[in-house]
């Protein structure tokens, strides 16, 4: 029987029932009394140097309240990049300014230049339009390729950066000459080069955001799609508009999914807050979904070389990449870690491999910004990892599960640094590869061809063993690799006078389910009823400050700092038992929601403490203060480091290229769960963007910058057509060995392991159908992609 | 500006509206239904389904001066009289059908719409049919459960 309550049962959702009702509080959804409406006026060029902007007749225009251009920002802050990451010859990298509104160049289609505020929404518009028209911007030739912007010294998309190359980054560098050598006397190389495809997140909510000011007393508040409203604060605060952090609170409401795109500060946040402090009156903007595709943060973009140099009999001796990464045109706020420490550190996998070396030139281009979308470095670690292994399977007729099995590295290993610096502290690679080759039944794969064949279909199957490092992040480590800010997370756990509890946290819930997931572990801890437990978050004026949800770190850090806080109650509580049962604290123990005098009959229940805590008429107030609310700041020690098999079937169309995928199976090993229900949901929403970026989804700039996929007409998101039932097993458990809690993180992990598994099932498919010529086909394997490589 | 009178969720409605004012702004600024999401520009997200006199349209693509004289129901007329869940609602609850909620009012409103005109469709049916309705968080594999267990119709383990 499954557990029906507390940690480990598939409790349902609480904030199901508002969702469902259409109750829920999206950003959009709020109206504030007296609020105007902003639109951003945007460019239609990706690189051009603004002349002039006549503001007079917008201005002039019925509704209009103020109008607003790059020259009102600039005096005040950038938004800036959360990491510095230093070149290969040590140099830091290269840092523009990302001023709040475009001044004088526009650097993408889409860059917002100027902003119109009208008493509505279609005044606003209309205004914006018209401001447009009075704009002379001159076209400069757009910067798109990367090789092409790299090698072009006269053509910048910043001025003050001659080659548009953010940095040069080698990691190790030091261990260069060794793996060049390693590969150099290798008894087998094999090379693939890959494009990791653009993408766009697509959180279904677009960002939106509203900027209260309120004359009175100074304050501003800022209502905003958020993934972490604190660090939103600081940026837009501290270092943007020069507001001190305790005069702004940030509220980031119901929030309709972020998947990274939500983590940054964008310049529309910056905008709405000067712009009511400028009116006194607040200010509402709400992307258009066109808008979200030209302005939100893009993710992936890499274009890689790998070699992964090998015995005859696959035993790896060292993988070697050089990658281009796509910033686009500015460095969003964690742009610069996503292709170098996000992704670089990735690239041993799961493998006991001797020698790494990773090279990453990140440039600038005339597109919009690019930064961490789920997985966000993993993926393409991973993606460049589980081809090129295929790959080198087939060039030496080798059995890509045992290839892997042979180089896995085995439990009896743990912990294991691997040669590009991190510390895997526990992990069964062997055992989730047989769970995944047990549950999709590999023995029956050749009946399942047949049967595809006779359908006139070619069956494929592929693999991908993948290893992550998630719940970011230990500060010590980060901050020796560059990051500006710590990556801990904090809760408050507040026990009410009448016994229930309210939980402040500084994760943010946005699909993940922690108003359920949290008060299953505060149930457990606690011996209370999950119902007696709210968690509150997404308000920096209510939570302590953490650091938000992105890299799977909600329950890793947060949750841990929660239980950590839970333990101070605990403690506390023992002090208050003891004293009213008249016993040593060293006697009391607590179980089940009751505080007992070991070896005796006497005990407290949870209820009769808390009210003591708040009616100390019987306490021992001369050594212990009243109340009952702890809160603890949680830094982990490690990263932690999910891990799993994926193995994916499809089917493909000779005649048409169309791929299938028929069945999709994942044997995941997070640790403990904590709410398998959820968990599941996890991994298929990851392994669902993940088939979506492997067969669908690409983002593609002509060579004059404009945005060909900038509407769901053009840029194809997975549909429930496209994908199957998914197979998700998590019993294979080798909980983290440093947190309390033992829990690794789920969000990421189907995004991260899916897409080589996608692909490497379509190459299988095509080299049993006797397209022996076709060994690589970029992402999305499109019909017009597979049709062209097999009619070569 | 005209005045626009329609039945929503049972109840006489009117308003002021733009000729440009779509059904998706009325029902979201003019009558303070904001259950009814807008996912996107082109009528592909779906997040915006609502039955008008029985059929789902996509209220972002269609006028209110339009539907005029209408009934019309949204996710917040989809409860029971009693305020519990309906079956639909009540399965995507069941079946973790949801995750960040976006999407959801035009996922339940679908289908709807969908088991009113098929009442015990197939896997492949429902997948069909929610071809107009997006959603990023879920991987579509618990809504189409959460569509076939409403139906009556027994889900796939996992």
């Amino acid at each position: 029987m499954p557990k029906d309550h507390g940690i480990g049962a598939p409790s349902k959702r609480r904030e199901d029932i508002r969702f469902l009702t259409g109750r829920g509080v999206y950003t959009d959804d709020i109206t504030v009394h007296g609020q105007a409406a902003a639109v951003f006026v945007r460019s239609t060029v990706a690189h051009g140097r603004i002349k002039s902007i006549n503001t007079a007749k917008a201005a002039a225009m019925p509704g209009v309240l103020a109008v607003f251009t790059g020259e009102d920002f600039k005096d005040v802050g950038g938004n800036p990049a959360g990491w510095l990451i230093k070149s290969r010859n040590g140099e830091p990298m290269r840092e523009p300014k990302r001023p709040v509104l475009a001044h004088g160049k526009v650097r993408h289609v889409g860059d917002a230049y100027a902003a119109v505020v009208a008493e509505t929404y279609a005044q606003a518009k209309d205004a914006a339009q018209q401001l447009a028209d009075d704009s002379v911007i001159e076209e400069l030739p757009a910067i798109i390729d990367m090789a092409a912007a790299l090698a072009n010294s006269s053509n910048r998309v910043h001025d003050e950066i001659p080659d548009n190359q953010c940095y040069d980054w080698g990691w190790i560098e030091d261990n260069r000459a060794k793996v060049d050598a390693a590969i150099k006397a290798a008894p087998h190389v094999t090379t693939l080069e890959l494009v990791n495809n653009r993408l766009v997140p697509n959180a279904m909510e677009p960002r939106a955001s509203i900027g209260e000011y309120f004359p009175g007393t100074g304050d501003y508040k800022l209502t905003t799609t958020s993934q972490n409203p604190h660090l939103t604060r600081l940026l837009v605060a501290a270092f943007v508009l020069g507001i001190p952090e305790n005069k702004l609170t940030v509220v980031a409401p119901d929030v309709g999914g972020g998947f990274g795109s939500k983590i940054y500060h964008y310049g529309e946040e910056a905008l709405v807050l000067a712009a009511a402090k400028k009116l006194h009156r607040p200010v509402k903007w709400t992307a258009e979904r066109s808008e979200s595709f030209l302005s939100d943060a893009h993710g992936r973009d890499h274009v890689t070389k790998i070699e992964l140099a090998c015995e005859k009999d696959g035993t790896f001796i060292a993988f070697r990449t050089e990658t281009m990464a796509n910033v686009g045109a500015y460095l969003s706020n964690f742009s610069t870690v996503t292709p170098t420490f996000l992704h670089g550190t990735l690239m041993a996998g799961p493998y006991k491999v001797p020698n790494v070396y990773v090279n990453v030139k990140t440039v600038f281009t005339n597109t919009a910004p690019v930064d961490a979308y789920r997985g966000a470095g993993r993926p393409e670690a991973t993606y460049s990892l589980e081809r090129v292994i295929d790959k080198m399977c087939r060039e030496l007729g080798l059995d890509p599960f045992e290839v892997r099995r042979k180089n896995f590295i085995t439990t009896d290993m743990f912990p294991y640094t691997t040669p590009v610096a991190l510390a895997y502290d526990t992990g069964n690679d062997p055992a989730t590869l047989d769970t995944v080759m047990q549950i999709a039944d590999v023995a029956g794969f050749e009946k399942r061809a047949a049967a595809s064949k006779a359908k006139g279909k070619l069956r494929g199957m592929g693999l991908s063993t993948w290893i992550e490092a998630c719940g970011i992040a230990p500060s010590h480590l980060v901050g020796i690799l560059g990051a500006r800010v710590g990556l801990y997370d904090a809760a408050t756990v507040r026990v009410n006078a009448t016994g229930n509890i309210s939980v402040m946290v500084g994760a943010h819930s946005h699909g993940q389910g922690h108003e359920t997931v949290f008060p299953q572990i505060v149930a457990s801890k606690l011996g209370v009823p999950e119902s007696s437990v709210e968690i509150v978050h997404g308000d920096t004026s209510k939570i302590p400050f953490g650091m938000g949800s992105y890299g799977s770190r909600s329950l890793a850090v947060c949750g841990v700092a929660m239980d950590k806080a839970l333990d101070k109650i605990v403690a506390k509580g023992k002090k208050i038992a003891a004293h009213m049962l008249e016993a040593s604290e060293s006697d009391i123990t607590f179980a089940d929601g009751r505080f007992s005098v070991a070896g005796t009959d006497k005990a407290k229940t949870f209820g009769e403490i808390a009210f003591s805590a708040y009616v100390p008429h019987n306490y021992p107030l001369e050594t212990l203060e009243p109340g009952l609310e702890e809160t603890a700041f949680y830094d982990p020690a490690n990263f932690t480091y999910p891990a799993g098999a994926y193995l994916c079937e499809v089917e493909v169309d000779e005649g048409t290229g169309k791929v299938d995928v028929v069945a999709f199976h994942c044997a995941d090993d997070f640790g403990n769960i904590m709410n398998p229900m959820i968990v599941e949901g996890q991994v298929h929403g990851g392994v669902g963007q993940g088939i979506g970026q492997a067969l669908c989804e690409f983002t593609t700039y002509d060579e004059t910058g404009q945005l060909l996929t900038g509407s769901y007409m053009d840029y194809p998101m997975p549909r429930a057509e496209d994908v199957p039932f998914y197979n998700v097993d998590y019993s294979c458990q080798t909980p983290c060995t440093h947190n309390p809690l033992g829990v690794k993180g789920c969000g990421e992990a189907g995004a991260i392991g899916s897409p080589p598994a996608v692909v490497n099932a379509v190459i299988d498919a095509l080299q049993r159908g006797g397209h022996k010529h076709v060994t690589h086909i970029d992402m999305p394997v499109s019909p017009s992609r597979v049709w062209s490589a097999i009619n070569g | 500006m005209t005045k626009v009178s329609m039945t929503v969720n049972g109840k006489s409605v009117s308003g002021e509206v733009e000729g440009r004012t779509l059904l998706s702004a009325f029902l979201r600024e003019g009558l303070g239904l904001t259950g009814t999401h807008v996912g996107c520009d082109t009528s592909q997200c779906g997040a915006c389904v609502v039955h008008v006199d029985g059929k789902p349209v996509k209220s972002c693509t269609v006028f209110a001066a339009d539907v005029a004289g209408a009934s019309v129901k949204t996710i917040e007329g989809m409860a029971n009289p009693d305020g519990s869940l309906g079956v639909i609602q009540q399965a995507f609850q069941d079946h973790h059908g949801l995750q960040c909620g976006f999407c959801t009012p035009g996922m339940v409103m679908s289908a709807a719409a969908l088991l009113a005109e098929n009442p015990k469709p197939s896997e492949h049916d429902v997948r069909h049919y929610l071809d107009g309705n997006i959603c990023r968080c879920t991987g579509y594999h618990n809504i189409v459960k959460a569509v076939l267990a409403a139906s009556g119709q027994s889900v796939p383990a996992e």
